[in-house]
């Protein structure tokens, strides 16, 4: 491939600006910043992914950071085990082959070279639902689910399988280390990450993803994550504390051969319909306007399921940019420059209005419905945090999101999620009353916990976890103002509801005062401001 | 002269009187003039066989009409005789799609070809010629042409090696035409597959071009050699990983690893992959030519061929 991709880039907005395009669920809203004192982030182009990622991939194995080569870690009796990351990645999911699939295809080539009999494939899915044969097919592809699953060897971790989970200790800071009893007991654990953004992967992988509620406390609560600059595992205590339970898995004596992959921002396409929604405005073809306006009013007609299969069907063509494998922390620290290669832009100081316009998934709605809690948290929980240095908007700053908040909700999928919004938010939003007073109801309900394990619902504490997600930028942010979204709903969760950006830039001089500096965060296709 | 040299001109003279009673030529200059006696003719190269002219099969009209007619005939009538399921298209991922293949598959039945016309993705299905028994698809004008037209054919010699039908199954490759080829020569004889002949890797090599390894289960029981009517059954066409030769390696050992793949496929089809991994690596790859027995014996090691490999119910003798 000869293009040669250009950077991100920070407009200054003036007269001449076309509207800007934000997300807004399953649809899209053009709008018009203020001149002179707003500025657009736009992410880079996607990066050119790997010439040869399957000669990528061996390499990565027969040349890790800081272990033995693959290779030399397999043996004819030993119990491998090899975990994966799940649904919730990447996102949108990517076209096959996926990542996972073209990775675990070439470890079990080598598993079956040394001779290895005793394999178990599992997705570390924490407290996430279940992935379903068809989700696995998707991410493993047909050769591995075919060879696996019918004989058992391919299934979805079970955090609440007494038999299943074993604890290996305590931390210096004496948070249990809960982990799948397979894993712990394998003389070799081989996990492959997509490292999306830079919160994913190094110790998190096996730390949360392998474990359970029991050790998950620890670390997914209000007082830890008020502490986190979850994009910056440096800067984090949610990190901290995953690392130290990592450090208490090393010391059990598990093996872990951890393998980390970063993917390009190629969201959308190159070229194709939904290309326009990764190109400059300005820069638009005909082609591109006419493509943008077919799909801007045809899914304002559509009826929603219609809406919802265009998306839900949108499979990312995205290209691996990097792959390295080896010790976790050594690993992990590679995956984050490359990370960082794709998705940094620098920007010059924070700002008084931050405006996001929120698409239609997160990583907790993927074939499912986006509710409004998780539209909370993608908002407050994963765009607030898309910055390395400070936040982009400023301590008492308004954040505007833009998304319908439909309180619609997946009954398979999101079970306690409902009973939270219509038993818990009436009556608190406060993160530390709901931590105190509902926690543990929800993740020890015994039905919640039924269908976590036989169908494929979030984990009853789930809708908490993701309350909590969101708290700390609620509690930076002067006020959160969401456009055009379900009034009722908004207003449940304590939000400000307004009908248009314009309504909300003029609510917002409440709190920040007149002619307040703006910035808009083009996003997605991933980006990530490196503000100073 | 002797008297057995006498019988043999009086019989070639007779045989061209009763040609050219048969044939009337046209006086020269209408008719071409005969060649002096004494004079060495030039050798006729013929039209037939591995000189049959194909190139009028690639022209924009004769692609055209082929498209039609894998889309409205051919893919139905697989549809219906073969019902493919295609498994490891994932694996064409890396394949650059403006550079040209040379697709390699096991041979059973005449439903092969249509088959895998139908099963090569695009772009490079559109663009695919197929290489065909010279001495079989082009000993007349008639089948020849349908051929070509039809499945897109170009002669290859199978008799002998013949440098011309190499020569153009290469400049064909250099034109970006990919390239469909049985290497073992011709449909299998008795249900086992039959020793890989080596123009696929040479070509590749020659060309610097991929080859795709594919196997086919299945087609034999739809249309073997020695019948005329064909049997629905279903089928699977698997596709492998593309291989690229080493830059040392000898055009023998390249086509060795070809058929070890197609082999590896045919397990995976009748196991799973990780089983078919596991038994490549060991070496233990169920062989595809069948064990070096007495030909009912091998008939017997076969099996009933309605059924998968997995679940094989020996025919006879019943114990």
């Amino acid at each position: 491939m000869s293009r040669t991709p250009r950077p991100g880039l920070v407009l200054q907005v003036d007269r001449s600006t076309p509207p800007i395009l934000f997300h807004h669920g399953e649809g899209f809203r053009l709008e018009k910043l203020p001149a002179g004192r707003s500025r657009v982030i736009y992410p880079g182009e996607p990066l050119l992914g790997l010439r040869n990622p399957d000669l990528a991939i061996r390499d990565a194995l027969e040349d890790p950071i800081d272990s033995e080569p693959l290779s030399a870690l397999l043996t004819p009796n030993m119990k491998l085990t090899i975990a994966f990351d799940d649904i919730s990645l990447p996102l949108p999911q990517m076209q096959r082959p996926d990542i996972r699939q073209r990775i675990i295809e070439a470890v079990l080539d080598q598993a079956a070279q040394a001779g290895v009999d005793d394999v178990h494939i599992i997705a570390a899915l924490a407290l996430h639902r279940r992935m379903t044969d068809d989700e696995l097919r998707h991410a493993l592809g047909d050769r591995i689910f075919d060879a696996f699953s019918p004989s058992g060897h391919l299934y979805n971790l079970d955090a609440e399988d007494p038999d299943g989970m074993v604890v290996l200790g305590e931390t210096r800071h004496g948070e249990e280390v809960q982990m799948c009893k397979r894993a712990a007991e394998s003389d070799l654990l081989v996990y492959v990450n997509i490292n999306l953004v830079t919160m994913n992967g190094g110790w998190k992988s096996t730390a949360t993803g392998l474990s359970g509620y029991q050790a998950l406390r620890h670390h997914h609560n209000v007082d830890t994550l008020a502490k986190s600059d979850l994009m910056d595992h440096h800067k984090s205590e949610f990190h901290d504390s995953n690392w130290r339970q990592g450090e208490v898995i090393r010391n059990s004596g598990l093996k872990i051969f951890q393998i980390e992959t970063t993917i390009n921002n190629n969201t959308f396409g190159l070229d194709g319909p939904m290309s326009v929604l990764q190109k400059r405005e300005w820069e638009w073809t005909a082609r591109d306007r006419a493509a943008f306006v077919t799909m801007h009013n045809g899914l304002k007609v559509m009826p929603p399921k219609a809406r919802h299969n265009v998306f839900k069907n949108w499979r990312a063509p995205y290209e691996m940019t990097s792959i390295q494998a080896g010790e976790v922390e050594a690993v992990h620290e590679k995956t984050i420059e490359h990370v960082h290669a794709q998705q940094l832009v620098p920007v010059e100081g924070q700002t008084d209005v931050l405006t996001l316009g929120l698409p239609y998934l997160t990583p907790y709605n993927v074939n499912s419905i986006m509710n409004p809690i998780l539209v909370m948290c993608l908002g407050l929980g994963y765009f607030f945090h898309l910055y390395r240095g400070k936040p982009l908007v400023r301590k008492g700053g308004v954040i505007i999101l833009s998304h319908p908040t439909t309180p619609n909700f997946h009954p398979v999928h999101h079970p306690s999620y409902i009973d939270f919004y219509e038993q818990v938010l009436p009556e608190t939003t406060d993160p530390v009353e709901i931590a105190t007073k509902y926690e543990k109801l929800y993740a020890e309900d015994e039905w919640y916990r039924h269908l976590y394990r036989t169908s494929y619902a979030y984990h009853g504490v789930h809708p908490l976890y993701m309350w909590y997600w969101g708290a700390r930028a609620r509690d930076y942010a002067g006020k959160v103002i969401i456009v055009g979204g379900d009034v009722g709903a908004v207003r449940r969760m304590g939000f400000t509801p307004a009908s248009t950006l314009q309504d909300a830039l003029e609510m917002a001089t409440d709190t920040v005062g007149p002619k307040p500096s703006i910035t808009h965060l083009h996003n997605p296709p991933y980006v990530m401001a490196d503000v100073t | 002269m002797s008297s057995e040299e006498k019988l043999r001109r009086l019989a070639n003279d007779l045989s061209r009187r009763a040609r050219s009673a048969l044939h009337p030529q046209l006086p020269f200059p209408y008719g071409p003039a005969q060649t002096p006696k004494g004079v060495e003719s030039v050798a006729k190269t013929g039209s037939k066989g591995a000189n049959f002219d194909t190139d009028w099969a690639r022209r924009p009209s004769a692609r055209a009409a082929r498209g039609a007619l894998v889309e409205t005939m051919m893919r139905p009538a697989v549809a219906v005789l073969a019902r493919p399921t295609r498994t490891g298209l994932d694996r064409l991922a890396d394949l650059p799609e403006d550079e040209p293949a040379i697709f390699v598959a096991n041979h059973h039945s005449h439903i092969d070809t249509p088959l895998l016309l139908t099963s090569i993705p695009e772009p490079w299905r559109r663009d695919t010629v197929v290489a065909a028994a010279a001495d079989y698809f082009f000993s007349n004008r008639v089948s020849g042409a349908a051929a070509a037209l039809a499945l897109g054919a170009i002669p290859m010699e199978r008799q002998r090696s013949a440098r011309s039908t190499a020569n153009r199954a290469a400049e064909l490759l250099r034109d970006g035409w990919s390239l469909l080829i049985f290497p073992e020569g011709g449909r299998s004889k008795d249900g086992w597959g039959q020793e890989f002949r080596g123009g696929a890797a040479y070509l590749s090599q020659r060309s610097d071009v991929p080859v795709v390894p594919i196997h086919l289960a299945g087609t034999g029981r739809i249309l073997r050699k020695g019948r005329s009517m064909p049997t629905p059954a279903s089928t699977t066409v698997n596709f492998g990983y593309p291989l690229r030769p080493e830059p040392d390696e000898t055009s023998r050992s390249f086509g060795g690893r070809i058929e070890a793949a197609v082999a590896t496929l045919a397990d995976e089809s009748s196991s799973d992959w990780w089983t078919a991994r596991q038994r490549a690596h060991a070496g233990d790859s169920p062989s595809m030519t069948g064990p070096e027995v007495a030909s009912w014996r091998r008939s017997w090691a076969l099996g009933d061929p309605g059924r998968r490999a997995g679940s094989r119910k020996q025919r006879w003798p019943y114990v």
